[in-house]
């Protein structure tokens, strides 16, 4: 089975690396967006939590 | 929305150059080594050709200007926010670079100055290209909604819809007219900026709009009037080609005389000061006298120097405009501070 798997290329190990670590970091930067955002818009309401 | 499929032989497409674009859409993404099968195309493109789908130079221009419309607009906004809706703006202006790179993959094969796009280049294929543009448009749009407001979030929709569906899909391949009506695409910025602030539309921010509206086709004709051999390669009808460069020289001047005292109206209307408003005049003086000097030059090689000096400035006018008007709200807003 060893046989059908798919070897990269340095080339292409390293451009996979590139884009891996570009999505790491733009998915980070949207979760502390969403978490400030969220702060900024809702300040002091957002420890208001009806039960 | 009209999105058509990855097929490459759609009608709109130069027929003779069918056969380049199908070796390039061929073309495998990747060094194919003994262990890989045919069919599996692994990419090759970095996170650096992805940056290159958002426009980055564009996007620059569209964050400055939509800042300073942010910045013009009353009231307040949380500083957080402010920055959230200029990443959203930028973030939607380059989802619709990459949605126009995904359309324009074949002509920009075709073009010198787009050749090596990484559609063009084969770094990317056509569909990644789609699903990046769309996912981001989407991205953008909500965040904006959710975090700013509805207003904002739906004027960003429309330009991204306006610069990929209206401009890239229909006018650009079918009228001279394509930059003038297309260019509303790249005037919305600062409207959403100030959007941002007050959730509504007001006459400064049209007149915002209309600089950049009215700057567009001096801009992009002078460009067209040097590059007219690859446009025209293209098949892509820009004015130099079908009406002529008599006929674009003076549309150039028509649209210098009206963009210049556009630009002054927001000292007028009083939403910018005295050191904006002698500016914006005398950036205007100079801006005509440039298309004068166009409009006189005879058809030929001789106009070229004067239209690639023409284009040269057009950029710094824009440029100028914007940054002497930020300079002076940030310094009325610094003189409020102090004196608060």
């Amino acid at each position: 089975m060893s046989n059908d798997r798919v070897t990269l290329t340095d080339k292409q190990k390293k451009a996979q690396r590139s884009r891996s670590i570009a999505l790491a970091l733009a998915l980070a930067a949207f979760v502390i967006i969403v978490y400030v955002g969220t702060w900024a818009k809702l300040g002091a309401n957002i420890l208001i939590r009806p039960m | 929305m009209g999105i058509r499929t990855v097929d490459t032989s759609g009608p709109d497409r130069p027929d003779e150059n069918l056969s380049d674009y199908s070796k390039i859409e061929q073309m495998a993404l990747v060094e194919k080594n003994a262990s890989m099968d045919t069919s599996i195309g692994l990419s090759e493109a970095s996170a650096s050709d992805y940056v290159v789908l958002l426009k980055p130079r564009v996007m620059s221009l569209v964050v400055f200007t939509a800042l300073v419309g942010l910045l013009a607009a009353p009231g307040h906004i949380n500083p957080v926010l402010a920055g959230i809706a200029i990443l959203c703006i930028a973030v939607g202006a380059g989802a619709s670079g990459a949605l126009n790179m995904w359309y324009d993959a074949d002509i920009d094969a075709i073009m010198k100055r787009t050749a090596k796009r990484p559609i063009p280049a084969g770094r990317i294929s056509r569909e990644e290209v789609l699903t990046f543009g769309l996912l981001l448009s989407a991205f953008s749009v909500v965040t904006l909604g959710l975090f700013v407001n509805v207003l904002s979030a739906f004027l960003l929709a429309f330009t991204i819809f306006f610069y990929a569906v209206i401009y890239t899909m229909w006018l650009k391949r079918s009228t001279p007219q394509n930059i003038v009506i297309g260019g509303a695409a790249g005037s919305f910025p600062p409207m959403i900026g100030w959007a941002a602030v007050t959730n509504s539309v007001s006459m400064e921010s049209i007149v915002l709009f209309m600089i950049i509206f009215l700057w567009t086709p001096p801009h992009f004709w002078a460009l067209s009037l040097f590059m007219s051999d690859d446009y025209e390669k293209a098949k892509i009808p820009m004015m130099p080609n079908v009406m002529g460069p008599a006929s674009t020289k003076f549309q150039i001047l028509l649209y210098t005389l009206l963009v210049a005292p556009v630009a002054v109206l927001p000292w007028i209307m009083g939403f910018a000061g005295p050191v904006y408003g002698l500016f914006a005049v005398a950036m205007g003086v100079v801006f005509i006298t440039y298309a004068l000097r166009v409009w006189r030059a005879p058809v030929g090689k001789e106009m070229i120097k004067p239209a690639k000096k023409m284009f040269g400035f057009s950029i710094l006018y824009l440029f100028g405009i914007y940054a002497v008007l930020l300079g002076e709200i940030l310094v009325r807003k610094a003189l409020l501070l102090a004196g608060a």
